[in-house]
């Protein structure tokens, strides 16, 4: 933020560029928070973030719990009357605050989003025993919620130990080095 | 009539009994799905959260494969790899420096004609209500049952192109052809808190206790979904022990298809009570 009476309109550019969202059409009318169904789990709701994007707030807007906590519902792009879509929003900001090197304010959210993408690179398919696993170890959570329904479903047959592998490993390797490279 | 068919990931493990019922449907209904060779995970429902170009480009390699397939429009069956597929296919029809992009980085040059669509999309608009209601055998009796969409098969309308986004019907309809009686609840769109299940189980639990108690006030005797995702949280995170059903395993018993009890073992809640009282079993 910059000194009373002027606001810095540069980073609001590069997230509307960025995003493709038209950011300056808000008017708060608040329909997006409303409908947010983790809006109650935000430090920021999402009408907030978009106002301090029009502020210049980057600091705040990437330190900021709300862009961990979007599940991309749509809900709020869908209802949005300027047709604002706040999950792409969020997305985009999620990805600059990671190569801006921000500080993940929900690092758990962080780590497990990490793990997954990790575990589809591994064998081209998504492995829930590996990427868990991942997961535990990185972040120390020891999922005390999960971990006597996960051993059911383990028991159940639902979490295979063997992963299923792509036959075309290297192509799915060539897709992540290039996705990754020209970040 | 034949479709190609994209399982995704969850096929093999935590909706095993998603993909076990739609075969044995889609065989009882007379339509063949040919699986797609070597498919990949399209990358829902992290990969967007932190790499926008490998959200595309994941399920870009399984429209390739799909193209080279030529097998007939592609049927998918996770509401979550369907809104992934429909995403890259909305670049790369509509923007043009992107599909170039995408097209560089899997190798493959993108043909329009390829229709993807969602498997209830399948039954309702392809094969028709018609046809599934002459092959039912054990009509549903009045069973009441809450039709959750959730927000990956109708959100963002403009991307989905499947019914409307605040109150759908197509799997209302579907479960009415079988003779059950879809409840009118206000929680049939709202989210379950997909992988937020995993880092904040709590948040998920109040979510899914929303959703699930809302359910059964309106009446309903169980939900039904399109969603792996879905499934498991309002499965594993509600405390009123409603059963959660596949619309194709729902299918599956009016059908009266072979191997059911292959599908009631995967469940966490077990729906056989309440196929039992109601004539079902």
């Amino acid at each position: 933020m910059t000194s009373a009476g002027k606001v810095d309109s540069s980073f609001l550019k590069e997230v509307e560029k960025r995003s493709g969202e038209k950011l300056s059409l808000c008017y708060q009318c608040l329909k997006c928070t409303a409908g947010c169904p983790t809006a109650p789990y935000m430090d920021f709701r999402p009408n907030n973030i978009v106002r301090m994007i029009q502020m210049g707030m980057r600091k705040e807007v990437m330190e900021s719990s709300a862009i961990w906590f979007c599940v991309y519902c749509q809900t709020c792009g869908t209802r949005c009357p300027n047709e604002i879509h706040i999950g792409i929003l969020m997305d985009t900001l999620r990805e600059m605050a990671m190569e801006e090197g921000f500080h993940a304010k929900e690092k758990n959210i962080h780590l497990f989003h990490e793990a997954f993408i990790h575990s589809v690179g591994r064998g081209g398919r998504a492995h829930e025993v590996t990427m868990l696993m991942e997961y535990m170890l990185k972040s120390r959570d020891l999922m005390a919620d999960s971990l006597f329904p996960g051993v059911i479903l383990f028991l159940k047959g639902k979490f295979p130990l063997l992963p299923s592998l792509v036959h075309g490993k290297e192509e799915i390797k060539k897709i992540f080095e290039r996705c990754t490279k020209e970040k | 009539m034949k479709f190609s068919y994209f399982p995704g990931c969850t096929d093999h493990s935590s909706s095993l009994e998603y993909g076990l019922s739609t075969h044995e449907v889609f065989k009882a209904l007379g339509v063949e799905l040919v699986e797609i060779e070597d498919w990949n995970c399209c990358g829902a429902a992290a990969t967007h959260s932190l790499n926008r170009l490998l959200s595309l480009c994941l399920p870009a390699r399984n429209i390739s494969k799909a193209q080279s397939a030529q097998a007939g429009p592609l049927a998918v069956p996770c509401a979550g790899c369907f809104s992934y597929l429909k995403r890259a296919e909305n670049v790369l029809k509509n923007d043009e420096a992107g599909r170039k992009e995408i097209e560089e980085i899997v190798g493959f040059t993108y043909q329009p004609s390829l229709e993807i669509l969602a498997l209830v999309d399948v039954i309702l608009n392809r094969i028709g209500l018609e046809k599934v209601q002459e092959k039912v055998k054990k009509p549903l009796n009045g069973l009441k049952v809450a039709c959750y969409y959730g927000c990956a098969l109708v959100r963002h309308p403009k991307i989905t192109q499947l019914d409307d986004p605040e109150n759908p019907q197509y799997l209302d309809r579907l479960m009415k052809s079988l003779g059950a009686e879809p409840v009118e609840w206000s929680y049939k769109v709202d989210c379950c808190g997909a992988d937020l299940a995993m880092t904040y189980p709590k948040v998920v639990k109040k979510m899914v206790g929303k959703i699930v108690s809302m359910a059964k006030e309106a009446g309903a005797q169980c939900i039904t979904t399109s969603c792996g995702l879905c499934q498991m949280n309002l499965e594993m995170r509600q405390d009123v022990g409603l059963p959660i059903f596949y619309f194709t395993e729902l299918m599956g018993v009016a059908l009266d298809v072979e191997k059911k009890e292959n599908w009631w073992k995967r469940h966490l809640i077990s729906p056989k009570g309440l196929l039992k009282s109601s004539g079902l079993l």
